[in-house]
Formats: C-alpha cells, sequence, structure tokens
C-alpha cells in the first residue's frame, strides 16, 4: 500500500507538475464573510470523483454550502492531493486562508493530519475514517457493525440455502467490525444459518477475493458479504459468472453504493454504506454553531443514518426491509447493540441462546 | 466436504490465478534469454492491464459485444510491445543499468496509467466495470470425462489454455527453432554470436519486445478475467510474482509454466484450507504465507540452483571482450 503510494507520487512527479499547480492556486487573500463560517477539505489521491470517499465528502460539502448559502471557492472548497507529500501542505494551505474547519478525508492523511494540528494550534481540523489524539481535532468515525447488522438480517431472512459468507480484506479491529455486526445480524433472524468468514489478507488482490467467492458460493453459500476494497472486485466476477450460468447467488457490496460493480448480470443485493457526506455536513454545521468539537471521536451510526443499505436494494422484497426497519429502531433505541469484537460477539451469540 | 469436492474447487482457481503469471512470466523468459533483464514486467503488465480495460469499454461502446474482451486482448499485446521498447531503448541502445530502467518501467505505467484513467473518465480513480469478461466455462464434451473432466475443463477461461499452450510454443521456439537458438546464444555469449554474424542488437530488441507483448497480455488477462476494472490497486506485486516464477522455472518455459501453477496452487490451498479436515487446525496466518515458504524452500533445497543465461544483465558493446 505505501509502496504504491510511493510509486504514485514518483510518477506524478513527472507528469503531475502542471495538475498540482492547478490544485495550489487560488486566492490567498479572500476572506469571506467576517460573520459566516468557511469550511474546506483535503482529499486523498483518489480526487472528488472517486465514487467513495471523497465524492462523498464533497458532496456534504456542498449541501452545507447550499444550505447556508455559502460561496463556492472563497467559503466552501477542496483541494485534491495529487501525491501523499500533497496533504500536509493542502492543509495548511488551507488553514493559511482562515478556514475556520479543515477536512482530512480517509485514513491515509491521518499523519498529515496530526502534524499539522500541531503546528497550528489554533486551527480547527478534522479526519475521516481515522483516529488523530489532538485537542484541535475531530475524529469522525462511523458505526460500522450497525450497518453490517442490518445487511446482516438482510442475508439471514433471505439466504435459501442457510448459507452465508463474510469476506474481510486484513484482519483489523476495523474489518471485524464489519464481520460480528454482519454475523450478529444474520444470527439474530436466521440462528440455523451457517456463516462462512475468510479474510484474503489485503485489500488489493482480486484474484483471492475471486478464489474465497468460489470455495463459498462452491459450498453452498447463496450471499456473500464483502468489506475488503478492491479485492471485493473479484467476489463481484465469481458471483456474475456464477449467475449467468444460472446460478442464484448475491453479493453485498461496501462503503459505497456498489450497485454498477454488480452489472451486468445484477448480483448486487444492496450495500453497506457509509454515508461520510452526512458526518461531514454535520461537523460543520456544528463549527457554524460555535461548537467545534476538539479531541473528540465521534461515532456516526444509525442514528444519524450515516450508516445503512443503500438506495439501490430493488432485490430486497418488503416484508424483509420491513424486518430491516425493526431492527434498525432497536439499535437505534439501544435494545440491540450489535458487536464489534470477537468476544461481543461470543456474548451476542450466547444472550441469543437464552 | 471430498476430497473430490476439494480438489474441485482448488485446481480450477489455482489455473485461474496462475493465468497471468504464466504469460508473464513467459515474457521475462523470452527477455532475459536474450540477455536483457526485466524487472519491468509488473509495469508491463499494468499497461496491458489498463489497455485491457479501457479498450474493452470502448469495444463495448462500438457494440462489438462478447468478441470487445478479446480484441482488447490483442491491442494489450501490442501497446505493451511498443512500452517495453522504451526499456529496450534505454538498456539496449543506452546501455543503462537494466534494473534501473526495469525499475523505471514500473513507475512510469503506474503513473501514466492513473493519470489517463483520470483523464479519460471524468477525474474517477478507476475505469468503471466491463459489462463482457472473459468468463469460467465448462468445456463442451471434454467437461464430462470423469475426474479430470470437472478438474481440468470446467470452471476455467479459454485464456487459461492459450497460457499453456503459448508456453509450449515459446518452449518450442526457444529451444528448436534457429530463432531460438540465437536468442539464447545472444543471451549467454553475445560477441561469439556478433562474430558469427547474428546482429545482437536487433535479437534484444525483438526479444524485448515480445516479452511486452507477453506481459501486456498477461495484464489485460487479469483485467478481463478477475479485476474486471482499472484501478491504480489492479496490478498490485503480480508483475514480480511472475519474475519469481520465472526464475523458479530456471528460465525455461515449462519451468515457468510449472512455477506459475505451483504459486497459484499454493494461493488456493491457502484459501481453500479451511474446509479441509486436516488443513482446518492450521492458523489461517501459515496458510497465507505458505506459497512464499514453500517457494523458499523449492528454490533452496529441491530445483537445485537457479542459474540465469551469462550475459543476463550486461549491456552488449560491439568490439569489446
Amino acid at each position: 500500500m505505501k509502496k504504491r503510494v510511493l510509486f504514485l507520487f514518483a510518477a506524478m512527479l513527472v507528469f503531475g507538475t502542471v495538475l498540482a499547480a492547478c490544485g495550489t492556486s487560488g486566492g490567498g487573500t479572500s476572506n469571506g464573510k467576517k460573520d459566516g463560517v468557511k469550511v474546506a477539505m483535503v482529499t486523498d489521491v483518489g480526487g472528488v470523483n472517486d465514487k467513495s470517499f471523497n465524492q462523498s465528502a464533497w458532496e456534504g460539502l456542498q449541501k452545507f454550502g447550499k444550505d447556508f448559502n455559502l460561496k463556492q471557492n472563497t467559503d466552501y472548497k477542496y483541494l485534491q492531493s495529487t501525491s501523499s507529500n500533497d496533504y500536509e501542505p493542502n492543509l495548511t494551505q488551507l488553514i493559511q486562508q482562515k478556514y475556520d474547519l479543515v477536512f482530512g478525508i480517509g485514513y491515509l492523511m491521518q499523519n498529515a493530519v496530526k502534524n499539522v494540528a500541531e503546528r497550528n494550534k489554533n486551527a480547527h481540523l478534522a479526519i475521516v475514517d481515522s483516529v488523530v489524539d489532538a485537542p484541535n481535532v475531530v475524529s469522525i468515525n462511523f458505526k460500522e457493525e450497525q450497518g453490517s447488522f442490518l445487511v446482516g438480517v438482510v442475508a439471514g431472512l433471505m439466504t435459501k440455502t442457510n448459507k452465508v459468507g463474510f469476506i474481510g480484506g486484513i484482519d483489523s479491529a476495523l474489518i471485524k467490525k464489519f464481520e460480528n455486526g454482519f454475523k450478529a445480524g444474520v444470527k439474530s433472524v436466521n440462528p440455523k444459518a451457517q456463516i462462512f468468514t475468510q479474510y484474503a489478507g489485503s485489500f488489493d488482490a482480486a484474484d483471492k477475493g475471486q478464489a474465497i467467492a468460489a470455495t463459498f458460493y462452491g459450498k453452498g453459500a447463496d450471499i456473500i458479504y464483502h468489506a475488503s476494497g478492491a479485492t471485493g472486485n473479484g467476489v463481484f466476477t465469481e458471483a456474475k459468472t456464477r449467475k449467468k450460468n444460472g446460478q442464484n447467488v448475491w453479493v453485498i457490496g461496501v462503503d459505497r453504493d456498489q450497485y454498477d460493480a454488480g452489472l451486468p448480470e445484477d448480483v448486487t443485493l444492496t450495500s453497506m454504506v457509509k454515508r461520510v457526506d452526512r458526518a461531514v455536513y454535520d461537523v460543520s454545521k456544528m463549527v457554524k454553531d460555535g461548537k467545534f468539537p476538539g479531541g473528540k471521536t465521534l461515532e456516526f451510526g444509525l442514528k444519524d443514518d450515516a450508516v445503512g443499505l443503500s438506495e439501490h436494494h430493488q432485490h430486497i422484497p418488503e416484508d424483509v426491509l420491513k424486518k430491516v426497519d425493526e431492527y434498525k429502531s432497536k439499535i437505534i433505541s439501544g435494545e440491540i447493540t450489535p458487536p464489534k469484537t470477537d468476544k461481543e460477539y461470543k456474548q451476542f451469540v450466547a444472550n441469543l441462546n437464552k | 466436504m471430498s476430497v473430490m469436492g476439494i480438489l474441485e474447487i482448488i485446481i480450477p482457481s489455482a489455473i485461474l490465478s496462475a493465468t497471468p503469471l504464466i504469460l508473464t512470466a513467459l515474457g521475462g523468459v523470452l527477455s532475459e534469454r536474450s540477455g536483457v533483464v526485466n524487472i519491468g514486467l509488473e509495469g508491463l503488465m499494468i499497461i496491458g492491464g489498463f489497455i485491457g480495460a479501457v479498450f474493452t469499454i470502448w469495444f463495448e461502446h462500438l457494440g462489438l459485444g462478447a468478441a470487445s474482451p478479446w480484441l482488447s486482448l490483442l491491442v494489450a499485446v501490442v501497446a505493451g510491445a511498443a512500452f517495453s521498447l522504451l526499456h529496450g531503448l534505454a538498456s539496449i541502445t543506452f546501455r543503462a543499468d537494466q534494473v534501473v530502467s526495469g525499475v523505471a518501467i514500473n513507475f512510469l505505467a503506474l503513473g501514466l496509467t492513473v493519470f489517463l484513467v483520470k483523464k479519460l473518465y471524468q477525474g474517477s480513480g478507476q475505469t468503471p466495470y466491463i459489462d463482457y469478461r472473459i468468463d469460467k466455462t465448462n468445456v463442451p464434451i471434454l467437461h464430462d470425462i470423469p475426474i479430470i473432466g470437472p478438474l481440468f475443463f470446467s470452471h476455467i477461461t479459454y485464456t487459461s489454455y492459450l497460457a499453456v499452450i503459448l508456453a509450449v510454443v515459446v518452449w518450442y521456439v526457444i529451444y528448436k527453432t534457429p530463432f531460438g537458438l540465437r536468442l539464447r546464444s545472444v543471451g549467454e555469449h553475445p560477441l561469439a554470436a556478433d562474430t558469427l554474424g547474428i546482429n545482437v542488437i536487433r535479437m534484444r530488441y525483438i526479444a524485448v519486445a515480445l516479452s511486452g507483448a507477453f506481459g501486456g497480455l498477461g495484464g489485460a488477462v487479469y483485467v478481463v478475467t478477475i479485476a474486471t476494472n482499472f484501478g491504480p490497486m489492479t496490478i498490485s506485486g503480480q508483475g514480480f510474482l511472475a519474475l519469481a516464477a520465472m526464475i523458479f522455472g530456471k528460465w525455461n518455459p515449462l519451468g515457468a509454466l510449472g512455477a506459475a501453477l505451483f504459486f497459484g496452487f499454493a494461493q488456493s490451498l491457502s484459501i481453500t484450507g479451511e474446509s479441509i479436515p486436516f488443513l482446518k487446525d492450521i492458523p489461517n496466518v501459515f496458510l497465507l504465507i505458505a506459497p512464499y515458504v514453500l517457494t523458499i524452500l523449492a528454490l533452496a533445497g529441491f530445483v537445485g540452483r537457479a542459474e540465469p543465461p551469462k550475459a543476463d544483465g550486461v549491456p552488449y558493446i560491439k568490439g569489446r571482450r
């Protein structure tokens, strides 16, 4: 991963100097309204059309701008990073332009946000999908286990073979939240269901994803939930091939609405989306109201409508959706707490069986 | 699960993930047999993967349907060959350090393709997904044969057969034709070859272009059979794995074929291992590292010394002894 970024950097030096110049130009003197609020974000190398976090974050910022009559490029804007070496200069530049809040999008920017926050004690920063422990940084995280629980409910109710699968990227605390939430959701509605889980050991090995999916489908699973980045591409390929040959299999996507990844055979049952736009909007609003939650780690979940099923879920029947809503309100009310760790999951299942 | 059931899962997925490695490793063999080290295989695969995705999408727009991925493979072959000529130019004509030039190819390929993807698809970090893939299929008639039918003729892509056939073809060309003899001679002792009237520079250019063609094909096959789109993470390390397969296979096309299949098998075993009673109790991490450990063991003890062609990596300068 790190090597990739380095590779990208070196090559971008050759090809991207012009682009970089575009990114860093812009009025350094514009000050905007005195009483208004100015918010900005720095994308990672994906850019604002990455169909993922950066795009979602920018949509949130745009909505915020529209709702409060802010002007693009003076009151709210983004800077694109063409390499990991752009993170710190971009963040610093926005702070110098007197933005009240600067977002760093994605865990890749963790170090950059940390360093910049230390150097600019008065600046207000936010990091998405990671934690930076500094008094002037707010860390934005998601309760992935809650959204995963709901797609688990869908899988548990819709499986015809009583076998479902979970494919993870790298075995880590973060991905464990997806796994355990999902498993708990399945078991809640279908205690007899068998759940296969496996980690590919990487987020960019589509061939491994495909091989694992082949194994799961071969063992009789008909729905697979993946939380494995580009490894998931292989999962989709396997599902599409099988569907083409008449086997009724599904994939549940992750992070964003992965409807397009399931085409043309249409194998995406739904996706567990993380609404970065909601989180960005909410935190921007807090700053506007003068309530910057510095030093805190905010966890956005079902209550904030920041995780959940994607808009594309036309293959899920009405009664299943009703059940999903039921569980959703139970989670929001605190009646059910989806497990995050293996230990919590064991406890959860033990309680179910009581 | 029964033994047969397990094998029916392991073998086809081993062959599937080995296919791009076989093709790329063949490219490596051709280049290094002529005396040009090619670290740039990864970069050539990246170019091939990019071309494979972009042209499949383009051909789909033109309405070519299921022929799109196959035609894009042809384009990837040409593009890979053309791109590898940069490596040829630097390392043959300008006698640059071949390892450095190869690394530069890797840098360049990744930066260039990511840049172009952004330009072509409205700033997006990756290409759209292709609609027409080269899918795993059952070979008519043959897949009904007991035992070998389910193992080798079911759930398999035709590109896998292409890779195996090409491996045999390359072996034949290198060991049984005058062209192959010349190729090997410029890699072992270019001075002697030159005095016998073989154009060393030309032979090496041809070999490097061929390695680009195979590398490009390997990358494109990965995209149209497995990844189904192209982004900066699509090809990550497969080129180096192909390089390892080439060394493991002792610079022999059939050896490279076997090594790539072995890698695929080890990986497949690590994935399906959890379903096998005997392997189930082993912690997952051991299964994940198994391919690499097996490789080291095999290199250390079982295949003997891996010896490259004598003049591998040495630029040829006319008249110097």
